[in-house]
């Protein structure tokens, strides 16, 4: 992973010294609270329904093992003893004092941590795909570009008080696990037909009330313009983009507005006057970044040792968790694991101090002291070599991370919801403990297949239910919270918007309602292995509406 | 409101002019963006410098065919949430090469000044008293920069690039990274 030098370090010294000086002026009265507002969204701190919350960066989802137990330190001195993953790969803490946050980003930034940019109208955490650098079918490590993007982004002198939130994802496979689409610039990294390395560029996709899958306004960036034709899409943001109505002010509705060639345009006139200056990346200064990034001392290991047949044939439980929950790995004989922060009943993305450490230990031990986050909210473990498996999963299994249901119902990306958020119009978690004990049986979730639930717990999408393959929306009425249910998005490469399938419903029928889609789906499918999207993709919602609704 | 340039709170020589009010013949006056348009020819022969608050929804490239002529432009910050005249800034000193005082105006905050510096201002009409007494302190917060600007101050990527690491950045070496 990517080592902070002195000079990243020196930066986080001199941003906790600044809003320890922000926070004594709240504190004195120097600042108004409206003042106070923005610098604290600066730094990640949210004002919500019953305390401030933190929310602390995580570049592009990757911790190293000491970083984790940092969390877990302010998990324990700082907060209630857990933290909550979230769908931007970042942390946050829920019950923080205002006095004490200084503090606690003081203790942050002796591990490289902070929470610059996890909130407020600037670039925000740049994410990807948390197999970077280990997927066996990618073009070239995205998270070089993340960390070139990530301090280009940090304290931008021309945008950091941009019209809205900006955030940014970067994919480098086929097979997209950033979900570009639904992001303000999706940047697809690939090969043009002379062989070199460029990007997809795509805006003004996005979540939230209006929501949008993005354009791709260029087929091939140079990497080497990469940051030119950033800040040139920054820079006509910043300036056109609305001001006006804080629903409308995300660039999403801008390249609507203008039409996306009439907006690719602008951007194209900006860019020129920028393009050969400074921000050109000659493959020196790529080379700087990539040298960072400590690469694992990997051993030579075949694939598949004799071991693992053995352990799957002689231990069921061990065999599930290995169908799911492993993956191919692009150095022979290593393996990428995925901790399930899901369980039975839990909710989705919370994990404890002493989780935290014992992963700590167990990325020290098994994936050389590497963890990821991924935007499911779930974590990765991307360096384990295939002979360790079964003692990983012991280990795993015993601190309750070892679910085998990565990508299944159960797996649900959930907001936080009323339980915590002043935004909310309902519960979001207590519905996601129910859907996960209606299908916490793994033989029917592994007959189900692939079926990614998302929730909201309002028009804000924070959990995605636009491209969950069935999303659950909370809205109020007269007072109550009930839920729309919409069926076939999704946030791949074939990125779509799901369709609503009916009335909404109370929150008691909601795990119903969900329960009666999959049956439903289960008569419709043509095959077993047609998973659940292609099928509503194939018949259309109309059929899953009929049986859902017939005694509804 | 306090005025600083050059790091130390100033008296303003421009006089401001509000709309259609009359304009002295001798002494600096800065001068709406209406008036300056419809009077070029006026304010062109003027033998003392001429000003203008440019507003920041207005492209700066209509200013352009004025610029050798204006000692100062003066762009504003409605709110210290309204970045849009950072991006102004920027094209009037990277992209028209703009050599005059290139004023804040609005609210201005002291967590604006490194941002507001880099993307080229030099003349703050700061809102606070207390922060325009800290004006140089808080420059002085910051000593690693991620990204060129017009500003000059040298990158942590040329840094890196040049082995100069952080002792010089931080004794605030500024090598023209364009």
């Amino acid at each position: 992973m990517y080592v902070y030098d002195e000079l990243d370090r020196t930066l986080l010294a001199e941003r906790v010294r600044e809003f320890a000086d922000q926070v004594r002026r709240r504190l004195s009265g120097e600042l108004s609270e409206d003042e106070f507002k923005l610098l604290r969204l600066m730094n990640g701190v949210y004002l919500q329904l019953h305390a401030y919350m933190l929310r602390i960066a995580i570049p592009y989802g990757t911790l190293s093992s000491e970083q984790m137990r940092m969390l877990a330190h302010v998990a324990r001195h700082y907060d209630r003893d857990y933290g909550h993953f979230t769908t931007r790969q970042n942390i946050q803490f829920n019950w923080i004092e205002l006095a004490e946050l200084p503090a606690a980003m003081a203790d942050l930034a002796r591990a490289g941590l902070h929470a610059m940019q996890t909130s407020g109208n600037c670039v925000r955490n740049i994410t990807t795909d948390q197999w970077a650098g280990v997927a066996p079918d990618e073009i070239e490590d995205p998270r070089i570009y993340a960390e070139i993007l990530r301090q280009h982004s940090t304290m931008h002198p021309e945008f950091s008080f941009l019209p809205r939130k900006f955030k940014i994802a970067l994919t480098a496979c086929a097979h997209d696990r950033a979900a570009i689409k639904v992001h303000d610039i999706g940047l697809r990294l690939h090969r043009n037909g002379a062989g070199d390395t460029g990007f997809e560029v795509i805006v003004g996709g996005g979540l939230g009330r209006t929501p949008f899958i993005g354009k791709t306004i260029k087929p091939f960036l140079p990497e080497r313009d990469l940051l030119s034709y950033v800040e040139a899409i920054l820079r006509v943001y910043n300036q056109y983009g609305r001001r006006d109505n804080i629903y409308k002010a995300r660039i999403k509705i801008l390249v609507h507005e203008l039409g996306a060639e009439a907006f690719a345009r602008e951007v194209e006139a900006e860019w020129v006057s920028m393009r050969a200056g400074a921000l050109a990346l000659d493959p020196a200064a790529i080379a700087e970044i990539a040298r960072r990034f400590r690469v694992p001392a990997y051993e030579r290991l075949a694939d598949d040792p004799a071991g693992i047949a053995e352990a799957r044939s002689s231990n069921p439980a061990f065999a599930a968790w290995f169908g799911n929950s492993v993956a191919r790995h692009k150095v022979p004989g290593y393996a990428i694991v995925t901790l399930s922060l899901k369980p039975t009943s839990g909710p989705p993305g919370d994990a404890t101090a002493a989780q935290m450490d014992a992963i700590a230990d167990l990325a020290e031990r098994f994936s050389f002291a590497e963890i990821r986050v991924g935007h499911e909210q779930n974590l990765v473990l991307p360096h384990v070599a295939q002979r360790d498996l079964p003692a990983l999963w012991r280990a795993l299994d015993a601190i309750g991370v070892a679910t085998p249901n990565i990508g299944l119902a159960s797996d649900i990306i959930a907001c936080p919801g009323l339980d915590y958020c002043s935004l909310a119009n309902t519960r979001s978690i207590p519905v996601a403990q129910e859907l996960s004990r209606r299908f916490r049986d793994p033989a029917l979730s592994r007959n189900l297949g692939r079926l990614h639930i998302n929730i909201s717990g309002c028009i804000n999408a924070c959990g995605h239910h636009h491209v969950g393959h069935i999303g659950i929306l909370g809205v109020e009425k007269n007072g109550e919270e009930f839920y729309q249910i919409t069926i076939g998005g999704r946030a791949d490469e074939h990125a779509e918007l799901g369709a609503l399938i009916g009335p909404a419903v109370p929150y008691a029928e909601v795990a119903d309602v969900v329960e009666d889609v999959v049956a439903a789906y289960v008569e419709l499918r043509e095959r077993p292995d047609e998973i659940f999207v292609d099928t509503v993709h194939r018949v259309g919602v109309e059929p899953f509406r009929e049986r859902v609704y017939a005694t509804r | 409101m306090r005025l600083v340039e050059r790091g130390e709170i100033v008296e303003d020589r421009f006089l401001p002019i509000i709309a259609d009010a009359p304009v002295p013949e001798r002494g600096p006056v800065i001068v709406p963006a209406a008036r300056l348009i419809a009077d070029a020819e006026t304010f062109a022969r003027r033998a003392d410098p001429t000003g203008v608050v440019w507003p920041n929804n207005r492209r700066v490239n209509e200013l352009a065919p004025y610029l050798d002529r204006l000692a100062l432009v003066a762009l504003v910050f409605p709110s210290f949430r309204d970045g849009r005249a950072y991006s102004q800034a920027r094209q009037l000193r990277e992209n028209h090469r703009f050599r005059g005082q290139l004023r804040a105006t609005g609210q201005i905050l002291r967590d604006q000044f490194v941002f507001l510096l880099r993307a080229g201002f030099d003349a703050f009409e700061v809102s606070k008293d207390a922060d325009a007494r800290v004006f140089v302190d808080v420059l002085g917060r910051y000593s690693v920069f991620y990204q060129p600007t017009a500003d000059g101050r040298q990158t942590a990527l040329r840094a890196r690039l040049r082995g100069a690491g952080v002792d010089r950045a931080s004794a605030g070496v500024q090598e023209a990274d364009r």
